[in-house]
């Protein structure tokens, strides 16, 4: 690298912004679900008004409140793109990731209501017990399961048997589907869409040889046969994974697979 | 108050984290401390692949892997453990197969490469194809199956974990011994001593400390601050890494698979500029020379978008099932995010804050080294919170995952050996002390200043001094702003007082260890006058390898008065094969 910079201001280059977008800053009202277990008897609703521009994600609003309004807000959050799977939450009453959901994308005339999602424990504010979550995942035995002899190179694989259950290798675990789920609302012993998609993601697996002890697992009282197909966790999915498709594939391999 | 007694700790549940759990939990009392849940860990944001010569799909082999692996980090490269690296590659790749990862596949049923910047046939002589991925999310299948792999060996983890400090004990003439941690266990707000024979640190990097980065919020440097903090030096933190394809403004990843898969760098005028920088493998080429190359774009006035500050990743030329089948995420990235259609648009982008090559010193064994040479029994390192040095001053795409994999691997073998022939070291006086003490001050604080103000102002200089481009005016800039952060983060209070969940305090906490490491990183940069790697300067653009070809050692150094100071020291370059050449691409 041998050129030369002239006359510009050094260092200046990062950080640049893409201009294209609208940064006008409008003002919304984020109405978030508050709960603090130390000092609340229930939770409540609070209003906080934040500037923001449109093309914003709701988590950086979030994050500006916590900054600059209120530190005690509490909610999880890390890679702030939709790979982590921390903060997902019922924003207008839909399951979504507060970082893939965009303010532009809302009524943002409106106060846009933030609160934890359904059916897991309440800690505090968006903050949820996530155990009963991954303890239905590990009890589905998420992992690949094979008898003989290791091969000394790679198992082979057709890129068909590959794209076979490429959609539920996407899962990220952050239970937006689960928690979308009147079944598993009203039935916490439901093993879960999210459970199910993982099961599946081995299941139709042309290496793994545990779908028979899966298929038992799920073929149990709390198993597959809850699912009352309401699409809500297909819906949910910020992967864009076919979640509902998924268990219906399972369910059909219940029936076809055996008896 | 608890106390745990552990034969082998584990900090970090990432790849290096958890790689080196399904080693040393099969041979001793293993407990891993996240801070997150594992599958939150940035492993998973990685893309496009790990490299690896297996030749599955042309002809290669490791060593002119690891021939790229040293020139790529313009020869500061450490070259025996690039080698090993290099070798181990290989069977890194088909471990993980075995253990489930789903890549993608060639039609013969094999794993499928791709070619990746800096990777090359032959010493140079053209693009290879030994990036082992699956679609763009090979970082996500990595994390997601070795956490299926610690479910199935019921690896022991405490989620939610923050570790604050490292318990060391020292002997009369100053030698140290690892004793255990002191851990903060966010739900409830108590303090966990753990007693361990050994204790490997995996907690990634420290990319928060600029704004724009494609680094996730967590990545705070809370490991490398530990050690810092307990004496032990850091090595080559002035090397940073910038990502030429964020999307522009934000910082989000677009991997490098996208030029792998055959897109293009333009500048507003529609021209390659890479045909200039790089004439042989052009968009292909190491990171750091892409990413000085587009700033250089933007300075000289072919700049893109209303304020010319960014320029274009191409992909409209290539057939739209491609990218879907390849580039799946990244695709949604900027539609979600830019809204713009990669496949018929052009996709703004900037270099975006992204890897430390600098980190911990460790030896190949992964072991920590409290200076050029000695060991410190018992305490290990591995991933990007370590310096091995296998990435030089610059790390090569991919070589990432394959670090984490290779060295996380190791680092659980040593660590649990060391644990299984070595007895516990009594831990010191109250070990939680210091740890108490820090969070009583920030709780108690009737400070004025606020934990989001100072970030962002240190993250602002860092951006506009200490990124891709550096001069000593810059530098001295940067550097009085973050001694001005560090005097006001004294006087910082938080608004949470409680106990359950107390993120407000934990920010707090990881700023002030971001607030380290930004002068460590500043001083490192003023200090090498010459340019290399992920370290350019404006005012010395040339290698000096007669001055400069040496690790920087830097260590915290404590007055009588209790005032802290950096001494800075070198380290030898391991040279085994390779000298040095001109790097041209």
């Amino acid at each position: 690298m041998t050129a030369v910079v002239e006359e510009t201001a050094p260092g200046k280059g990062h950080g640049a912004t893409a201009a294209e977008r609208d940064h006008t800053l409008i003002t919304i009202t984020l109405r978030i679900r508050r709960f603090n277990p130390e000092t609340d008897a229930e939770p409540y609703w609070q209003d906080f008004k934040v500037e923001a521009d449109p093309t914003e994600r709701i988590l950086t609003a979030m994050m500006k409140i916590k900054a600059e309004q209120d530190g005690s807000l509490t909610f999880r959050r890390s890679c702030a793109h939709g790979i982590c799977g921390s903060d997902a939450m019922r924003i207008n009453g839909r399951n979504r990731l507060a970082c893939k959901t965009l303010v532009k994308d809302l009524d943002m005339a409106k106060p846009i209501t933030v609160e934890a999602i359904k059916g897991l424990k309440l800690e505090k504010d968006l903050v949820v017990d996530m155990d009963p979550f991954m303890q239905a995942y590990k009890d589905v035995m998420p992992f690949l399961i094979t008898s003989g002899n290791e091969p000394t190179r790679e198992r082979l694989q057709s890129p068909e048997d590959r794209e076979r259950f490429d959609d539920t290798t996407k899962c990220i675990l952050c239970a937006a589907c689960t928690t979308s789920c009147p079944v598993f609302w009203s039935d916490g012993q439901y093993f879960g869409p999210a459970a199910i998609v993982n099961a599946h993601r081995f299941i139709f697996d042309s290496r793994d040889e545990g779908a028979e002890e899966r298929l038992e697992i799920l073929n149990e009282k709390e198993g597959v046969w809850r699912c009352r197909t309401t699409f809500n966790c297909t819906e949910a999915c910020p992967r864009g994974i076919e979640v509902t498709k998924a268990i219906q594939e399972v369910k059909r391999a219940l029936i076809f697979r055996r008896v | 108050m608890q106390t745990h007694k552990y034969d082998t700790v584990i900090v970090g549940a990432g790849g290096a984290g958890m790689r080196a759990a399904l080693e040393s939990s099969k041979r001793s009392r293993t407990a891993v401390l996240t801070k997150l849940y594992p599958t939150r860990s940035h492993t998973g944001a990685a893309q496009g692949g790990m490299c690896a010569a297996l030749a599955n799909v042309e002809e290669d082999n490791w060593e002119w892997h690891t021939f790229d692996t040293v020139k790529g980090g313009d020869y500061l490269t450490d070259q025996d453990a690039a080698e090993i690296m290099c070798k181990e590659a290989i069977d890194a790749v088909l471990d993980l197969e075995k253990m489930g990862l789903p890549f993608s596949r060639t039609p013969e049923g094999r794993i499928d490469q791709r070619r990746f910047g800096g990777h090359t046939r032959d010493h140079g002589k053209a693009a290879v194809r030994r990036s082992c991925y699956a679609a763009d999310r090979t970082g996500h299948m990595i994390l997601q199956t070795l956490f299926q792999n610690c479910v199935k060996q019921n690896v022991e983890f405490y989620n939610e974990f923050y570790v604050l400090d490292l318990l060391l004990a020292e002997d009369e003439a100053g030698n140290k011994t690892t004793s255990g941690v002191v851990a903060y266990e966010l739900a409830t707000g108590e303090i966990h001593v753990f007693q361990a024979k050994s204790v490997i640190f995996a907690t990634g990097g420290f990319g928060k400390v600029f704004k724009t980065t494609s680094n996730a919020h967590t990545l705070t440097g809370d490991g490398m601050g530990i050690a810092w903090r307990r004496g032990l030096p850091l090595e080559d933190m002035e090397f940073y890494q910038f990502h030429p394809t964020g999307l522009a403004g934000l910082g989000i990843l677009l991997t490098e698979g996208a030029r792998g898969e055959g897109g293009i760098l333009r500048n507003a005028d529609g021209e390659r500029f890479m045909e200039r920088y790089a004439p042989t493998i052009k968009d292909l080429a190491p990171r750091d020379i892409v990413a000085r190359s587009m700033v250089l774009e933007v300075l000289e006035g072919r700049g893109a978008g209303p304020n010319k500050d960014y320029v274009y990743l191409d992909l409209t030329h290539l057939p739209a099932e491609q990218i879907e089948e390849k580039l799946p995420d990244i695709t949604e990235f900027a539609r979600t995010y830019l809204g713009v259609e990669p496949t018929t648009e052009l996709v703004p982008v900037y270099p975006t804050a992204h890897y430390a090559m600098g980190g911990i010193p460790t030896n190949v064994e992964a072991e920590v080294l409290s200076d050029n040479t000695t060991v410190v029994p018992g305490l290990y390192a591995a991933g990007e919170v370590a310096c091995v040095s296998v990435h030089g001053s610059n790390r090569l795409g991919t070589n990432s995952l394959l670090d984490i994999n290779v060295f996380g691997r190791r680092a659980g073998i040593a660590a649990a050996e060391y644990a299984t022939s070595h007895d516990f070291v009594e831990l010191p006086e109250a070990p939680e002390a210091t740890v108490v003490e820090m969070i009583e001050r920030l709780r108690d604080s009737a400070g004025t200043e606020r934990v989001g103000a100072i970030r962002a102002e240190m993250q602002e200089t860092m951006d506009a001094n200490a990124g891709v481009y550096r001069t000593e005016e810059t530098l001295k800039q940067a550097l009085s702003d973050i001694k001005g952060l560090q005097k006001r983060y004294l006087d910082v209070s938080i608004q949470d007082k409680g106990k359950r969940y107390n993120t407000d305090l934990l920010e707090a906490i990881e700023l002030g260890f971001l607030l380290d490491l930004a002068e460590v990183l500043v001083v490192g940069a003023q200090n090498r006058k010459e340019s290399r790697g992920g370290h350019a300067r404006e005012d010395f653009q040339a290698r000096d390898d007669e001055n400069y070809m040496k690790h920087t050692m830097a260590y915290r150094e404590v007055d009588a008065k209790g005032e802290h100071s950096i001494r800075l020291g070198y380290k030898p370059v391991v040279v085994t094969r390779y000298q040095p050449m001109e790097r041209k691409y």
